[in-house]
C-alpha cells in the first residue's frame, strides 16, 4: 500500500520491465501469481490544468515569472509593515494582471479541454464479452479488440489482427500524423488475419510482446504468440503491423486491431513535446533593464532612507506614539526601507508584461491575416506557432535554408538518363537518346526495358484504389485513362509516371504481386521481399520472380550508396554522367540489378527471416543483412530528375542580401546539384569567387585547406567569395578548427553546405549562434529533416511543402512559400521590432516620470515618505490612463510604409542588433524620463509659489476669493502634467494615427479628467480619508493652473522635438527619408530635403517653407529614387544581374 | 492588340465578368493564373457552342461562361476562400492614417508662431504678476531686536505685540491677508493622515470613536474621544492679528472679513457640526469628547457665531487642509475695502511656538491679480519658451538651408 502511494506521488517509479505483455481481448492466463501490469487509460490529456488544480497551479505558474514575484513580495510587505500607500494601490493591478493573464490561459486551456473531450468521447465498438459493444473512446484499455471502419481515425495504437480483404492488408494515411499523404499497406499476421469475424476473434488467445511506448513513430519491435493447439506460433511485429493513432483507414471496409498503446502511451501523445522557450533578444533586454531599475529603486530607497536618519528630527507638533519611541532604530530603519521601496515600486512597471504579452498575442493575427503571406494555389495562409518572437524577425543576421522544397517547389520532372553509359532526353513521354535528332521509332534495347523496369519495380507508390479511382474521374475532366499515383517520394512518383508515360505501366500492386504493362503487354511480377529505403544505407531493394521464373534484385538509391556496391555495367561513364546530370541542378538516382539463383535466394530469405524475427539487436541484423544482399551489382544506368526552383526565389535572396542577411543555403543533396541550384537561385553568382572545402578526408589535410582558403580571402578582399562545404569536410573543420572556420564563413557572401544529415545543420546552425557575435539566426525548411536546424535557430520557419507537416509542427512561423520571407522580416519584422521595443523604452519611461516626482518630494517632507499622488492614481496609472495608447501604438504603428519596407531591404539593416534597444537609446529615454520629472516636479513647484498664489481666480469661479492649494492640489497638479506629457511624447512618436490611435489618446486624457471630476465630486463612503475631494474642480478653476500645465507640458516636449527635427534634416536615417518616399494626403505639403530637382537656387527653400506657409505649394510625389547612394530596390531581375556583374572579374566560376 | 471580333468581344465581356467574381472582396484585380482557368472553363464552353447559331452565340457564351464563373466561384468559397484572409483595411494594416512627420517644412513655422503666442502671454502674465503688491512682515521673534522678542520668551497666553508697516500706494480692495509658516511640515506623512474626516463630517459614531490613525491624539489620558482628534488638529495655528490703520496717532481698526476664505466645498459638504436629532446646540452635541491636548478652548467654543464654530469655523478648515510643502501661507483674512497709504500696525497675539524647530511666521498682505497672487514664475516661464522656441527656430532655418545646400550638391 506504501509502495502504491509513493508510485503514485512519483518518488518510486514503478517497475518497469523493458517490454510490456498485453494478452489480447484481456483473456489473462489462470495460474496464481500473475501480475497485472498497470496502464494507463485511453483519455487524452492535452490540457494543463483541471477545474480543481486550475487556480493554485496557474497561480503557482504565474508567480514564478519574477516580476509577478517582486510584486507579490511588495504586496505583501506592504500588508505587514505600515507604508505610506495602502496594499490595494498594488494589490489592485497585480490581481488585475494575474486575472488577465489566468483568464487568457484558461480560454486556452478550455479549448484543449473541448478537443480533449470531443476526441475521448468519440464513440468505438470493442468487443467485450464475446459481442460488439459501443463505447466511448477513453474507455478502451490495452487489450480490447476494436473495431475500425473506412476512414475512421484510429482511437489508440493498435496491432492490426484482421481486415475485411482476403490478404489481411488495409490501407491507412498518415497525413494528420507526418504529414505524409499517401496511402501506406498495414498487414495483419497472416495466421490472424483470416479471423474476421467478431465471433471468431473473441476466440482468440493470443499474447503480444511489445517494447514499452517510445516517441519514434517508425519503429515498433514486438512479436505475438498465437496459442493454438496443438502448439503455439510465434509472429514478428514490426511498424507494418501497428496502426497509429491518429492516422485514418482508408480503402478498407472495416478492420479489428487490439489496443497496444492507450491514452497517453500513444506515439503521437509520446510526440506532443513542450518546446523549448526560446526567448527573444528584446525579452533579454527588457530583463536587463528591468535589472537596473530594480537597482536604481534600491538605490533611491537607499539614499532616501540615509537621508531620512542624516536629517532626523520628529516636529513637536508631530509626536510619535511610546510604540514607535521605543522601537530600536536598526527596525525602525528597515522598515523605513521597506516603506520607500514601496513608495518606489511603481518604477517598475507592473502591466509591463501583460502588455507585451497582449501586443504579442493580437499582432500575431496580422500575420496570419496578411494576404501577401497568403498562398492562393494552395489556400494556405501564414501560421504563428509562437508569438513569442515576432520581434525577432527584424533582427535577423543569418539565415539557414534548406533546398529541396525550401528553394525549389520540390515537384520533380524526369528529364534525363543516362541507360548502360548512354544518355538520353526525357521529351514528350519519349527517351530520345543524345545526338539522334529524328523522332524515329526504335525498338528499346534490353538495357533500357531492365532500366526501365527497375524504375516501375523498385519504389513505394501506391496506386488508388481502383473504385475510387474510377468514381472521380468521372467527374474529373483532366485525363480520364490516368491512374493517381501516391508516394512518399515525389522523386519516384514522377520516375514512376515518365516510365508509364515511355511505355512501362506500373499497375497494381498487391502483397505478394506487381503489376506492369509492358508496351501494352500485362505482366504479373511476383514480389518476394521489400528491402526498406533506409537514411544509412541511403538506398532501396525489391526482390521480384519474373514471369519467366528468373530472380531478380533490383536496387535504386544515391549514387554515393549505388556506385561502389557496382562490379559490372558502364560504372566509369556513367558516374562522369552523373556528375555532368548534377550539375545542370538535376536530382540523380542510381538503378542497379543482380539475378539471384534459387539457391542463393533461399538463403538469403532464411537469414531475412531470421534478422526481422529476432528481438534484440533486429534493425542491426536486418542491416547486416541487406548489406549482404546488396553487393556485387550490376549498375543499370542514371536517372535525372528536375526540381524547378520556387517563384521570386532569387529576387527573394537577393533581397536578403541587400538587407545585410546572410544566406546560407543547407542541403542534404549532392555537391553538383546544389551548386546549380545555388547558382541558379542567385545565392552564388557569376562573378562570386566560389572556394571549396570538399572531400577533405583527414584533419591535417583539412586545417592546410582552410588555412589556404584563409589567405585567399585575405588577400582578395575586393572579389565577393563564397564556400563550399560538404558534410564529411564541415564535421572535420568543425572538430578541431572552428574558429578558423567561422572567420571564413564571416568573409563569404554565401556559403553553400552540401551532403548534410540533419543533425549537421543543426549543429552548423548552433556553431553560428553561439559564436562570440551570438547573431540572430533564422532556420527555414520543408522537410522532416529541417526540424533539428529549426528547432536550434532562433526562429524557425516551416515551409508548408510536400513533405509533411513536421518541420510546419516543430516550426515558430510557417510559410507557404520561400518568397514570402521577404514580406515576412523586411515589413513584419521591422515593423514588430519597431514595435515592441518603443514600446518597452516608453513603458520604462513613463514610469520614471511617474515615480521620481514621488523621490523628489521627498525631499520636501522630511523623507516621511508621503505620496504625492492618491493611491487612486498610483493605481490606475498604469492600468487605466496609459495602458491604451501604448498597446494600440504598439499594434498599428508603421514607422515606414510597408512597401516601401519590402522594396528597400537595406532599412532594414538600420534596426538591426537590437538597434532601438541600445544601451545609448536606452540611457536617453531613461534620461529624457528623469529630466521630464524633474521639470514637472520643479515647474509645478515654483507655479505653486507659497500656497497661496496659485490659486484664486476670481475671474472663472466669479467669486474674489484667494484661496491656498494644499498637498493634494499640487500633487493633482504634478499628476496632470506629467498624464499629459506622457501620452503627447506617445503621440510624438507616433508615426501612423489611424483612427484607433486617435480614439484611445484623446479617449485617455478625456477619461482621466472624467475619471478624475468623478472620483473628486462625492465624498466616497468606503474611502478612510477624503482627500481628494473636490481638489480637482479647484485646480482647473484656477487660470494659472491651466497656463502652468500649458507650459510645463511644452517645455518638456520642445526639447524632444527639437533633437528630432535636427537630426532628421542633419543626418536623416534612411527610415526617415523614406517615409518621405510617397507622401500621402495628410502631408502633401512638405518633401524631402534629398528630392530636389537640379538646378535650384540656395534661397528656393525659403521660397519654399514661405510658400508652405501660405498654402500655396502643391504636392509633391516623389516616385524616383531620391539618392544615387542607396539604390532602389525593384523586383526586376535584369537590374540585380546587372549590378551584380560589376566587380565581374575573370575569377573562376565552378 | 488584334482587331476586335464578336468572340473576342464575348472573351473580353466575360473577362470582366471574371475580374469582377474574382476581386468581389474589393482587392487585387484577379492574378492571370486565376482568370486563366476561368476562361479555358469557359472556352471549353465556348468551343461546343460554336455550331449554334450566331445571334444565339453571345448569349449562349454568356450566359455559360457565366454560369461557369458562378459555379467555379461556389466551388472555391467553399474550398480555398474558406482559409483566405480577409481583404479588409483592418487586416491588411492598411487603415486610412495621418502620417505626420516631424519636418523642418512645418515644424518651423509652428516654432516661430508658438515662440509669438508664448512672449505674448508671458509679457501679459509677468506685469500682471509685477502689479501686484505684497507685505510681508516677519514676527518671529528670534532676533532680539524684534519686536515680539519677548513672546518667545514666556508661556504666557495671547502674548500681544506690535508690528507696524507703512502702505505707499493704495492697495485696491479685496486685500489678503495671510499668516505664513516656515519650515512646517505640514506634508509629513503620519502628520498628514492623522485626522479623521469622517469625524470632520460630523458623524456622530466617529466622533465617539475615532479613526486609529489619530493615534496618539485619540483619546485623552482618560479614554475620552478627542473632537477633533488627530495632529493636524491638535496643531492648530492659534495666533490671531487685529489691524489698525495709524492716523496721526489716532488708531483706527481695520475691518477684517473672514468669511468664505475656505474652498466653499470644504465649509458646505466636507466639514460639517455633529447634530443631535432633538436638535440641541453644538456643546451638547460634543458631550463626552475632550478638546485637543494644545488648544486652549474646546472646538464648539472657537467662535460665538454658530455659522463659524465646530467643525466649521473656517480658519480650523484652512488648517486642515495641509499644505504642499514645508513653506506655506494660509488665508487669514480679507480686507474687502482694500487699504490706503499710511501707517498700519499689526497687534499680535503670539501663542503659537515655533522656535522649537527652527520655524518663522509671518504676516503678509497681497493683492490678487486675475491670474493670482504674485508669482513672478508663470510670466518668466512663458517669455522663456517663447523666445527659445524663436531662437532655436531662427538656428533651425539657417541649418535646413545649409544642409538642404549640401545636398542639391550631393546630387549634382
Amino acid at each position: 500500500m506504501i509502495r502504491w502511494i509513493r508510485q503514485q506521488l512519483g518518488f518510486d517509479p514503478p517497475h518497469q520491465s523493458p517490454t510490456r505483455t498485453i494478452y489480447v481481448s484481456n483473456h489473462f492466463p489462470q495460474y496464481e501469481n500473475f501480475v497485472h501490469q498497470k496502464f494507463p487509460d485511453n483519455r487524452m490529456i492535452s490540457s494543463k490544468y483541471t477545474v480543481w488544480n486550475f487556480i493554485p497551479k496557474n497561480l503557482f505558474e504565474q508567480f514564478r515569472r519574477i516580476a509577478n514575484f517582486y510584486f507579490l513580495v511588495i504586496f505583501l510587505v506592504q500588508l505587514m509593515i505600515d507604508t505610506p500607500t495602502s496594499p490595494y494601490t498594488s494589490g489592485l493591478p497585480l490581481f488585475f494582471v494575474i486575472t488577465v493573464t489566468a483568464i487568457k490561459q484558461g480560454y486556452e486551456d478550455w479549448l484543449r479541454h473541448k478537443a480533449d473531450n470531443e476526441v475521448n468521447n468519440t464513440p468505438v465498438y470493442v468487443i467485450r464479452s464475446g459481442g460488439l459493444v459501443q463505447t466511448r473512446s477513453q474507455n478502451i484499455r490495452v487489450g480490447d479488440i476494436v473495431r475500425i471502419e473506412k476512414d475512421q481515425t484510429f482511437p489508440t495504437d493498435l496491432v492490426l489482427l484482421s481486415t475485411d480483404r482476403e490478404d489481411g492488408t488495409c490501407y491507412v494515411t498518415t497525413a494528420s500524423l507526418d504529414g505524409e499523404t499517401n496511402l501506406k499497406t498495414h498487414h495483419a499476421v497472416p495466421e490472424i488475419a483470416k479471423l474476421r469475424t467478431v465471433s471468431q476473434l473473441h476466440t482468440l488467445r493470443a499474447v503480444i510482446t511489445c517494447h514499452q511506448p517510445e516517441p519514434d513513430l517508425y519503429r515498433f519491435v514486438g512479436q505475438i504468440r498465437i496459442q493454438q493447439n496443438p502448439n503455439n506460433i510465434v509472429r514478428p511485429l514490426g511498424p507494418e503491423n501497428l496502426l497509429l493513432r491518429g492516422a485514418s483507414l482508408k480503402n478498407t471496409n472495416e478492420v479489428y486491431g487490439v489496443a497496444v498503446y492507450t491514452g497517453m502511451d500513444a506515439k503521437i501523445a509520446l510526440n506532443y513535446k513542450s518546446k523549448s522557450q526560446k526567448r527573444s533578444s528584446v525579452e533579454k533586454s527588457m530583463n536587463t533593464f528591468l535589472i537596473v531599475f530594480l537597482e536604481i529603486l534600491v538605490i533611491e530607497a537607499v539614499i532616501s532612507t540615509i537621508l531620512k536618519y542624516a536629517w532626523w528630527y520628529e516636529p513637536s507638533y508631530n509626536e510619535r506614539t511610546t510604540q514607535e519611541k521605543n522601537s530600536s532604530r536598526i527596525l525602525t530603519g528597515i522598515s523605513d526601507f521597506l516603506a520607500f521601496l514601496v513608495l518606489y515600486n511603481y518604477i517598475i512597471p507592473i502591466s509591463l508584461y501583460v502588455t507585451v504579452e497582449m501586443q504579442k498575442f493580437l499582432g500575431s493575427f496580422f500575420i496570419v491575416w496578411d494576404l501577401d503571406l497568403y498562398h492562393d494555389a494552395t489556400g494556405q495562409r501564414a501560421q504563428v506557432n509562437t508569438s513569442d518572437l515576432n520581434e525577432e524577425l527584424g533582427q535577423v543576421e543569418y539565415v539557414f535554408t534548406d533546398k529541396t522544397g525550401t528553394l525549389t517547389e520540390n515537384e520533380m520532372k524526369f528529364r534525363e538518363c543516362s541507360i548502360n553509359g548512354i544518355k538520353y532526353k526525357y521529351i514528350n513521354g519519349n527517351l530520345v537518346r543524345e545526338g539522334v535528332t529524328d523522332g524515329e521509332k526504335y525498338t528499346f534495347t534490353d538495357e533500357e526495358k531492365m532500366f526501365l523496369k527497375a524504375i516501375s519495380l523498385c519504389h513505394t507508390v501506391h496506386i488508388n484504389d481502383q473504385e475510387e479511382t474510377r468514381r472521380s474521374n468521372l467527374n474529373s475532366v483532366v485525363d480520364s485513362s490516368s491512374v493517381q499515383y501516391y508516394a512518399a517520394s515525389p522523386d519516384e512518383k514522377a520516375l514512376v509516371e515518365a516510365a508509364r508515360k515511355i511505355g512501362i505501366t506500373f499497375a497494381g500492386s498487391s502483397e505478394k504481386n506487381i503489376l506492369l504493362n509492358e508496351f501494352g503487354k500485362e505482366q504479373r511480377y511476383k514480389l518476394l521481399d521489400i528491402l526498406e529505403f533506409d537514411a544509412n544505407r541511403r538506398r532501396m531493394s525489391v526482390i521480384v520472380e519474373t514471369p519467366e521464373g528468373k530472380k531478380i534484385l533490383f536496387t535504386k538509391g544515391a549514387e554515393s550508396s549505388i556506385l561502389p556496391l557496382a562490379k559490372t555495367g558502364e560504372i566509369r561513364t556513367t558516374s562522369v554522367h552523373v556528375d555532368e546530370l548534377a550539375m545542370k541542378g538535376l536530382r540523380t538516382l542510381c538503378m542497379a540489378c543482380k539475378y539471384l539463383t534459387k539457391k542463393e535466394y533461399e538463403e538469403l530469405a532464411s537469414q531475412l527471416l531470421a534478422a526481422r524475427t529476432s528481438l534484440q539487436h533486429r534493425e542491426e541484423e536486418i542491416a547486416n543483412v541487406f548489406n549482404l544482399i546488396e553487393r556485387d551489382l550490376h549498375l543499370l544506368g542514371v536517372s535525372g530528375v528536375e526540381d524547378k526552383l520556387q517563384d521570386k526565389v532569387p529576387e527573394t535572396i537577393e533581397a536578403l542580401k541587400l538587407a545585410g542577411i546572410k544566406v546560407w543555403v543547407l542541403t542534404g543533396d549532392k555537391l553538383e546539384t546544389a551548386i546549380s541550384v545555388s547558382l541558379s537561385s542567385g545565392h552564388f553568382h557569376r562573378a562570386m569567387n566560389i572556394l571549396e572545402l570538399t572531400n577533405q578526408k583527414s584533419d591535417t589535410e583539412c586545417a592546410a585547406q582552410l588555412q589556404r582558403l584563409d589567405t585567399r580571402i585575405k588577400h582578395d578582399h575586393v572579389i565577393q567569395h563564397g564556400l563550399v562545404v560538404d558534410g564529411t569536410s564541415l564535421s572535420l573543420a568543425l572538430r578541431g578548427h572552428e574558429e578558423l572556420f567561422i572567420e571564413i564563413c564571416k568573409n563569404c557572401s554565401a556559403v553553400l553546405c552540401c551532403r548534410m544529415a540533419p543533425l549537421q545543420k543543426a549543429k552548423v546552425v548552433r556553431l553560428l549562434k553561439t559564436s562570440p557575435a551570438k547573431p540572430i539566426t533564422l532556420a527555414i525548411g520543408d522537410g522532416a529533416n529541417d526540424v533539428s536546424m529549426i528547432m536550434e535557430a532562433n526562429i524557425g520557419i516551416g515551409i508548408m511543402g510536400k513533405e509533411g507537416r513536421q518541420a510546419v509542427r516543430n516550426s515558430d512561423y510557417a510559410i507557404a512559400r520561400f518568397k514570402f520571407l521577404a514580406k515576412l522580416l523586411f515589413v513584419h519584422g521591422h515593423l514588430y521590432y519597431v514595435r515592441i521595443s518603443h514600446l518597452v523604452q516608453y513603458f520604462f519611461y513613463k514610469n520614471v516620470c511617474f515615480i521620481t516626482p514621488q523621490f523628489l518630494y521627498q525631499f520636501f517632507c522630511l523623507f516621511s515618505q508621503q505620496t504625492l499622488y492618491d493611491g487612486a492614481y498610483l493605481t490606475l496609472y498604469n492600468i487605466c490612463f496609459t495602458s491604451l495608447p501604448i498597446l494600440m501604438y504598439s499594434l498599428f504603428e508603421q514607422d515606414v510604409q510597408p512597401h516601401i519596407l519590402q522594396n528597400k531591404p537595406s532599412l532594414y539593416k538600420e534596426i538591426s542588433r537590437n538597434e532601438v534597444l541600445s544601451l545609448k537609446r536606452f540611457l536617453y529615454w531613461t534620461l529624457l524620463g528623469f529630466c521630464h520629472a524633474f521639470i514637472f516636479f520643479f515647474g509645478s513647484y515654483l507655479l505653486r509659489g507659497d500656497d497661496a498664489s496659485m490659486m484664486g481666480n476670481g475671474q472663472i469661479l466669479k467669486s474674489n476669493r484667494q484661496l491656498m492649494s494644499g498637498n493634494w492640489t499640487f500633487g493633482f497638479l504634478v499628476f496632470t502634467v506629467m498624464f499629459i506629457t506622457v501620452t503627447l511624447k506617445l503621440g510624438i512618436e507616433t508615426h501612423y494615427w489611424t483612427w484607433i490611435n486617435h480614439f484611445v489618446m484623446w479617449g485617455s486624457i478625456i477619461f482621466y479628467f472624467g475619471f478624475s471630476l468623478l472620483y473628486g465630486a462625492i465624498i466616497w463612503p468606503f474611502l478612510q480619508s477624503q482627500d481628494m475631494y473636490c481638489v480637482f474642480v479647484h485646480m482647473l478653476s484656477s487660470g494659472s493652473a491651466w497656463l502652468g500645465i500649458i507650459v510645463i507640458v511644452v517645455a518638456c516636449l520642445f526639447p524632444d522635438v527639437l533633437r528630432k527635427v535636427f537630426w532628421r534634416h542633419a543626418r536623416p536615417t534612411l527610415a526617415q527619408r523614406s517615409q518621405l518616399m510617397e507622401p500621402n494626403s495628410g502631408i502633401t505639403c512638405m518633401e524631402s530635403i534629398c528630392c530636389y530637382s537640379r538646378g535650384e537656387t540656395v534661397c528656393s527653400p525659403l521660397r519654399r517653407i514661405l510658400d508652405q506657409i501660405m498654402g500655396r505649394c502643391k504636392p509633391l510625389r516623389v516616385n524616383r529614387c531620391w539618392s544615387d547612394l542607396d539604390p532602389c530596390y525593384t523586383n526586376d531581375r535584369s537590374i540585380l544581374t546587372l549590378s551584380s556583374m560589376d566587380g565581374s572579374s575573370n575569377a573562376s566560376v565552378v | 492588340m488584334p482587331p476586335v471580333s464578336v468572340g473576342d468581344w464575348c472573351l473580353t465581356t466575360s473577362i470582366i465578368l471574371i475580374d469582377r467574381y474574382l476581386s468581389r472582396g474589393g482587392g487585387k484585380p484577379a492574378s492571370s493564373v486565376e482568370r486563366s482557368q476561368v476562361v479555358t472553363q469557359g472556352l471549353r464552353h465556348y468551343v461546343k457552342t460554336r455550331d449554334q447559331r450566331t445571334i444565339g452565340r453571345r448569349v449562349c457564351f454568356l450566359s455559360v461562361s457565366s454560369k461557369t464563373v458562378l459555379e467555379m466561384s461556389r466551388q472555391r468559397d467553399q474550398a480555398v476562400l474558406k482559409n483566405k484572409p480577409d481583404n479588409t483595411a483592418f487586416t491588411q494594416q492598411r487603415l486610412p492614417a495621418w502620417q505626420p512627420f516631424l519636418s523642418a517644412g512645418y515644424v518651423l513655422p509652428t516654432f516661430f508662431l508658438l515662440g509669438l503666442v508664448f512672449i505674448a502671454i508671458g509679457l501679459g502674465l509677468y506685469f500682471t504678476s509685477n502689479n501686484v503688491i505684497e507685505i510681508e512682515l516677519e514676527y518671529t521673534g528670534r532676533s532680539p531686536n524684534s519686536s515680539c522678542h519677548h513672546c518667545t520668551k514666556n508661556d504666557t497666553k495671547d502674548c500681544k505685540c506690535n508690528i507696524e508697516f507703512k502702505v505707499d500706494k493704495t492697495l485696491p480692495g479685496p486685500v489678503f491677508m495671510y499668516y505664513e509658516l516656515v519650515n512646517f511640515y505640514q506634508n509629513h506623512r503620519k502628520y498628514g493622515v492623522s485626522r479623521d474626516d469622517d469625524q470632520l463630517n460630523g458623524d456622530l459614531k466617529y466622533l465617539k470613536e475615532p479613526s486609529e490613525y489619530c493615534f496618539p491624539f485619540r483619546q485623552d489620558g482618560q479614554n475620552r474621544p478627542i473632537a477633533p482628534c488627530g495632529a493636524i488638529a491638535n496643531s492648530m495655528f492659534n495666533d490671531s492679528f487685529v489691524l489698525y490703520k495709524v492716523n496721526n496717532s489716532e488708531i483706527s481698526k481695520v475691518p477684517l472679513n473672514s468669511k468664505g476664505i475656505s474652498w466653499w466645498t470644504d465649509y458646505n459638504v466636507k466639514f460639517n457640526n455633529p447634530k443631535l436629532d432633538n436638535g440641541t446646540d453644538l456643546k451638547q452635541a460634543f458631550e463626552g469628547t475632550v478638546k485637543p491636548h494644545n488648544w486652549p478652548r474646546p472646538a464648539y467654543e472657537l467662535d460665538t457665531n454658530p455659522e463659524n464654530n465646530g467643525f466649521i469655523n473656517e480658519d480650523f478648515i484652512v488648517w486642515m487642509r495641509t499644505a504642499a510643502l514645508p513653506t506655506f501661507r494660509k488665508l487669514y483674512r480679507r480686507i474687502d475695502d482694500g487699504l490706503q497709504p499710511g501707517k498700519y500696525l499689526v497687534e499680535i497675539s503670539y501663542n503659537y511656538p515655533v522656535l522649537s524647530f527652527n520655524g518663522q511666521k509671518r504676516v503678509t498682505f497681497s493683492t490678487i491679480s486675475w491670474m493670482g497672487g504674485r508669482n513672478p514664475f508663470l510670466g518668466i516661464a512663458y517669455l522663456v519658451c517663447g523666445s527659445v522656441s524663436i531662437v532655436t527656430g531662427i538656428i533651425m532655418l539657417i541649418v535646413y538651408i545649409k544642409y538642404q545646400g549640401q545636398n542639391i550638391r550631393k546630387v549634382e
